[in-house]
């Protein structure tokens, strides 16, 4: 088998062509190394195209009493103090710098009045910070980057003679294996989705950036490449994962029609003034404001309306409460009979805006909505409800350099790494998240190759990794993926969703174990042509070992806090606060142990007002004042 | 409410294929690529098909559907008559890998020849100052999912292997409008390679690219014909070409 693959030698393999890794891999060739990106879709399509509302940065164009300590302080109440400060402080001081960077590769941001980059409210964010393309700011961002890329290629073609010198895009290619050698990282194993034939990098240093884990879910915004991948990769090749237990439901997917169940809706839509209703036409956010917001936002109808005309003397509304709470609520309505007839509650922006100003600043909202359901969001409400979107749980790295811990060599950044975020992202994090983090990264994995150099592959580890992809042909009669999977996705919605309980959590833990064995039988018909029953297989082992993680994770943690709510434990309990949950992988199965939060140095400490700490730390942290 | 979907889909590769009947269920409100991924997790277990946001804005699962170039994820199944066959078939003008998956290498190529944006060397990161109404025209453009419809029904492409080589196509003619209606891009002469490198001229406007294009990009009247009514206007004006003769300017477009 081993003489049919084709071989690669790259200075660095990114897997994923997302903004994070497409981030990255900008960044390497920059400093003059060789890249390879490697990524299942083609080109260009990877799930950053989602993103919608915009990417948030504290550039102070709208309101210019934002910088980036106000940013700081939101991200870290969003992610309820959970948040690794150092990824928190390094995203909201360089997000700025990173938007303004894409406008120099030809982005084109919608604007101010002033001809400034146009910012946008968004839930959690004090000050009108997203920066936005209408609602399809992710095509931006990564249209921007592809180009970027296809410019260093021309830049290439122009000296060399071959545009592929130094950078070269490997489309639906799926990687199966980290590869290393002497404890370290040595390249990336794997296959053509076309046509199965297998495909070997030698590289020193991998950077992972394969984004989310979503289709572990029944409802999910993700596509299919959200199979957790690079969570999988990381923890087999020895690296951890930090807070799996932290999902973010997104409260606002549509909910019909079914086949478009899970679809995401755009928080702009919230942000740009609609309301959520109940049947009952009540609207209810005013009622879940919990205790640690209740200076920032109102909770009355007519302060809330007044917050769109001036925001500097009005609370925020409840809407735009973080995406945990108002999943929440909608969650409770629902359950307590107050929902719409298809199982979500009212989304209505009709009136607030005029038809025209929401096709113009919602274009692909209304084109969704009267495309696939036939609702015209400028005369009638949206139905909504929570659909899983993104997971704050991830590979556990290093702030500054991206480097996971553990692993020499592998890097993470964007989704699939942890820490940044908390126990709850905020929209529009995620955007500036892919370039601060994919830049970081790509400097990491630059500064790692120049130390360490090159590490080739044994002959021995090749062979391993082959047998590994040529195994589900060789079984017949075996386990049917699509089936293995579709169990998953039931077992995860129901007993791993937006509300766990213990029994619920143990009852997942033993059935996920389950179906681990029985995919050990999976057979596959057909041949390595394109033959999506046989990817899947290797998608299915992915999202399997991020269940566990997830479902483990998740047992363990005996409060509520962001994305992880415990029926059993509804309140949020300070000292869990200093609690990370890191799994790793013993080649059986994941196993977890608590490690210790890392501290809030005094600097940062004192940015907050310490009585707002005071609702989130113990009296012992509060009387230290951060960490020096 | 299901109902029985009668289909016939395209199995095989470039050299080899053939439609085959299907018949699997269907419920209001489903697409197109929804049956496909039925059919796949029931019947068909190996039928490929491309996909990713099921949403309409990757412009990942292009295909034709009854002839028509379509996102099989934003066509409804209730388009189509209970007694009508729904054939699907891979996208004519790239050839195929298998099944329903072609190679569409050929607009990644076109892509690298586009000169890329030029960002004003003396303009720093943050000063950029561009009006709305200015960044619009080109905004249009860069709503583009790159799903290659208009490439795939554009007759000069589908109907003529040999043009592939010289023809850039309606994706990228847009993509060159875009930079040269770009507020701040500082490389000249674009509608005039677009001429001369990438084959505007072949275009005889009949709008089908226009007319399958998911997101309603106008790109016949707004990106092509604009460029042709300028290239024309410099190419056969004698005062202008005078102009940029005796004056060297290159910027004259």
């Amino acid at each position: 088998m081993t003489q049919n693959i084709e071989r690669y030698k790259y200075d660095i393999v990114v897997i994923g062509a997302g903004g994070a890794g497409l981030r990255a891999a900008v960044e390497a060739r920059e400093a003059g190394l060789t890249v390879a990106i490697v990524c299942k879709s083609l080109f260009g399509k990877a799930h950053t195209v989602m993103a919608e509302g915009g990417a948030a940065a504290s550039m102070g164009n709208v309101n210019e009493k934002d910088n980036w300590m106000v940013h700081f302080r939101d991200t870290m109440r969003g992610g309820k103090f959970l948040n690794h400060y150092r990824m928190a402080e390094l995203h909201a001081k360089e997000a700025p710098d990173r938007i303004w960077e894409l406008e120099t590769w030809g982005a084109l941001f919608d604007r101010t009045k002033e001809g400034k980059i146009s910012q946008r409210n968004f839930g959690g964010h004090e000050y009108p910070r997203l920066a936005h393309v209408g609602d399809r700011t992710g095509l931006e961002l990564i249209r921007t980057m592809q180009q970027r890329i296809v410019a260093l290629q021309q830049i290439d073609a122009r000296e060399t003679g071959n545009p592929e010198t130094n950078i070269r895009v490997f489309a639906e290619v799926t990687i199966t294996e980290i590869l290393k050698e002497n404890g370290k990282v040595a390249g990336a194993y794997g296959y053509r989705r076309e046509n199965g034939v297998e495909v070997l990098f030698e590289a020193p240093a991998v950077v992972i950036a394969t984004g989310g884990v979503g289709k572990t879910f029944k409802i999910t915004s993700n596509s299919w490449e959200g199979t957790g991948d690079g969570h999988a990769l990381a923890l087999k090749a020895g690296a951890n994962l930090v807070d799996m237990e932290f999902l973010q439901f997104h409260p606002t997917g549509m909910v019909w029609p079914l086949s478009v169940k899970g679809i995401l809706v755009t928080e702009s839509v919230r942000g740009e003034g609609g309301i959520l209703t109940n049947s009952l036409g009540e609207r209810f956010m005013f009622k879940y404001i919990p205790d640690v917001f209740k200076n920032q936002y109102a909770d009355n109808v007519e302060e809330a309306d007044r917050w769109y005309i001036d925001q500097d003397n009005n609370r925020r509304p409840p809407e735009l409460l973080p995406r945990d709470e108002v999943a929440r609520a909608i969650n409770s309505e629902v359950k307590a009979g107050r929902g719409t007839e298809h199982g979500g509650v009212f989304l209505d922006v009709s009136k607030r805006l005029s038809a025209e100003i929401i096709k113009k600043r919602l274009p692909s909202m209304w084109h969704q909505f009267y495309e696939l359901a036939g609702v015209d969001i400028t005369k009638e409400a949206m139905e909504v409800g929570p659909t899983c979107h993104y997971v704050m749980g991830g590979v556990e790295v290093d702030p500054d350099t991206a480097a996971a811990v553990g692993v020499d060599g592998l890097f993470a950044a964007g989704e699939v790494a942890g820490g940044m975020h908390g126990s709850n992202r905020l929209g529009g994090n995620s955007l500036t998240d892919l370039l601060v983090f994919g830049r970081r990264a790509g400097m990491g994995a630059v500064a790692y190759v120049k130390s360490h150099g090159t590490n080739s592959v044994a002959d021995s580890t090749i062979e391993k990794a082959a047998t590994r992809i040529a195994a589900p042909f060789t079984r017949t009669g075996g386990e049917n993926a699509y089936s293995l999977h579709q169990e998953l996705q039931e077992i995860t919605h129901n007993l791993v969703g937006i509300i766990r309980t213990k029994a619920e959590l143990a009852e997942a833990i033993e059935k996920i174990a389950d179906i681990r064995k029985r995919s050990a039988n999976i057979s596959v018909t057909g041949d390595r042509m394109f033959n999506p029953g046989f990817h899947l297989a290797f998608d299915l082992d992915n999202m399997l070992l991020v269940a566990e993680s997830t479902a483990k994770s998740a047992l363990l943690r005996e409060e509520s806090r962001g994305g992880h709510t415990r029926d059993d434990f509804p309140g949020m309990n300070p000292t869990w606060r200093q609690v990370n949950h890191i799994s790793s992988f013993d080649g059986m199965k994941v196993n977890i142990k608590a490690q210790p939060l890392p501290v809030l140095p005094k600097e940062l400490f004192d940015l907050f007002d310490v009585h707002e700490l005071e609702k989130y730390m113990t009296p012992q942290e509060i009387s230290k004042g951060g960490s020096n | 409410m299901a109902r029985t979907l009668k289909l016939r889909i395209w199995r095989g590769n470039d050299e080899d294929g053939a439609l085959q009947d299907v018949t699997v269920e269907g419920n209001n409100g489903e697409v197109v690529l929804d049956i496909i991924h039925r059919v796949q997790a029931t019947q068909l277990g190996d039928l490929a098909v491309r996909w990713n946001c099921k949403a309409g804005k990757c412009g990942s699962c292009s295909m034709e559907i009854n002839g028509k170039p379509r996102l099989a994820c934003m066509t409804q199944i209730s388009a189509y008559g209970d007694d009508e066959v729904i054939t699907i078939t891979p996208l004519r003008a790239f050839p195929v890998i298998k099944d329903l998956v072609t190679d569409v290498s050929f607009n990644y190529k076109k892509a690298l020849e586009v000169r890329a944006y030029e960002h004003p060397v003396d303009l720093k990161p943050g000063e950029a100052r561009m009006q709305q109404v200015d960044v619009e025209r080109s905004q249009e453009f860069r709503k583009c999912i790159e799903c290659f419809l208009c490439q795939d029904t554009c007759h000069v492409i589908r109907d003529h292997e040999e043009n592939k080589k010289s023809f850039a196509g309606p994706r990228f003619f847009i993509r060159i409008a875009e930079l040269d209606m770009h507020p701040l891009d500082t490389l000249r002469n674009r509608k005039q390679s677009a001429q001369t490198e990438h084959g505007l001229g072949m275009c005889n406007i009949t709008k089908c690219c226009t007319e399958v294009c998911p997101e309603h990009i106008r790109i016949t009247d707004n990106a092509i014909i604009p460029m042709k009514e300028r290239v024309v206007d410099v190419k056969y004006d004698p005062l202008r070409w005078l102009g940029s003769v005796i004056r060297k300017r290159d910027g004259i477009l």
